[in-house]
């Protein structure tokens, strides 16, 4: 009976109008979680005792480096599932993401420099966690490029699919690159074993621009996929209905 | 087995094949991939002869001496010292009892001439009181237990 349900919503037909439903209400959660989430990072959470007021960034770079990755494993899943069960929304799917992801990881690295130039002495450096984030930017733009390279939408969900899936193996090595070697980053502050090595207030202003990211993140990719589903089914009757 | 089934299993067969692959790549360039050597390595001979290399370590406390422009400090990793000098400007997270990471030659008597100096933070963030509180409990100790890998 579960099962009915899910097979519903995934043809285009009937989660175009769902998504349209979800849209304002992720939106309204993104500006929630955002305006909250500033206001913690600026105002509540103290300076830090090494880096004075430059740490603040680390309130945008956390949170979208975390979104790069997340994004990635979702895009590579709706793809693998796409190349795996022929499934149109799927593949609709993995397209949607990718500009988000590449994004998120364009954010990471350039305020990743930014916070680099006056801590470590340097924009960038090429020790293992950098590479493997530039290298997941690349996979991203690489992904948006083989799909738009190829005209037949078939085709070119299963050529990006096979990329996306190569790719995959990137992000453990991303998450795991400052404990497998010795690199100029700092290990994470936050894991699941132990306590967070940060200040209560301080990670309290992390995690709510984390959700902030989240909601932005379903939101805009929900608008493009409906904009996808679109253009895709733009011959079938349901497209010809739903523009009415 | 359904096509649709194949397909699965071809696709998690290709991913764990890259992985695998991925990780004797990984291996294999396992000591490029490291940003830097430490002190005990360079010691070993492990640092390439007559080559520009990355050292990282911790700067030793009390070992900062600056005369004019050049500034002298002792990198280590708590098992052996190396001597280091550098001129130029240093990035804000230098400190004594902190981490490092020094491009440069290792001169034959031993000194090691930095063209670049990097400074390696921590994963810790706390507010400057909770930073006094700790180097009170721990008195002098605080920094050198900190930005030891």
């Amino acid at each position: 009976m579960n099962l009915i349900n899910w097979f519903r919503y995934a043809s285009p037909q009937s989660f175009y109008p769902l998504a349209g439903r979800m849209i304002p209400l992720f939106w309204i959660l993104a500006l929630l979680f955002g305006a909250a989430g500033l206001w913690v990072s600026f105002f509540v959470a103290p300076t830090d005792a090494q880096q004075g007021e430059g740490y603040r960034i680390i309130f945008v770079h956390v949170p979208a480096s975390w979104m790069s990755m997340v994004i990635y494993l979702a895009m590579a899943f709706w793809a693998g599932l796409g190349l795996a069960l022929n499934t149109r929304l799927s593949s609709m799917m993995a397209q949607a993401l990718a500009p988000t992801g590449a994004l998120m990881a364009a954010l990471s690295l350039i305020t990743g420099a930014f916070w680099g130039k006056p801590m470590w002495g340097t924009w960038w450096v090429w020790d293992a966690r950098l590479t493997s984030e530039l290298i997941l930017f690349f996979l991203y733009v690489g992904f948006i490029a083989l799909q738009s390279a190829i005209d037949d939408p078939r085709r070119a969900d299963k050529a990006g699919a096979i990329l996306a899936l190569i790719g995959v193996v990137n992000v453990p090595i991303i998450y795991f690159s400052v404990k497998w070697w010795n690199t100029l980053h700092q290990g994470s502050s936050i894991n699941l074993t132990r306590a967070p090595s940060m200040a209560q207030t301080m990670l309290l202003g992390m995690l709510l621009m984390a959700l902030a990211f989240w909601m932005y993140s379903i939101a805009v990719s929900l608008l493009r996929l409906r904009a996808i589903m679109l253009e895709r089914e733009r011959h079938s009757e349901w497209v010809k209905h739903a523009l009415e | 087995m359904k096509p649709r089934h194949q397909r699965i299993a071809l696709i998690l067969g290709g991913v764990a094949a890259v992985g695998v692959a991925a990780f004797f790549v990984l291996r294999a360039l396992n000591s490029n991939i490291a940003l830097y050597v430490t002190p005990t390595d360079v010691l070993a001979g492990k640092s390439p002869a007559g080559q520009a290399f990355r050292m990282g370590g911790m700067v030793k406390g009390g070992s900062v001496k600056r005369e004019g422009m050049t500034t002298r400090f002792i990198l280590t990793d708590t098992a052996k010292d190396i001597p280091v000098a550098y001129v130029g400007i240093l990035p804000d997270l230098f400190r004594e009892g902190k981490g490092a990471v020094v491009q440069g030659r290792l001169e034959k008597n031993g000194e090691f001439i930095a063209s670049e100096v990097l400074a390696k933070h921590d994963e810790n963030y706390m507010p400057p009181e909770a930073r006094h509180a700790i180097e009170q409990a721990q008195g002098k100790q605080a920094g050198k237990l900190q930005g030891v890998k």
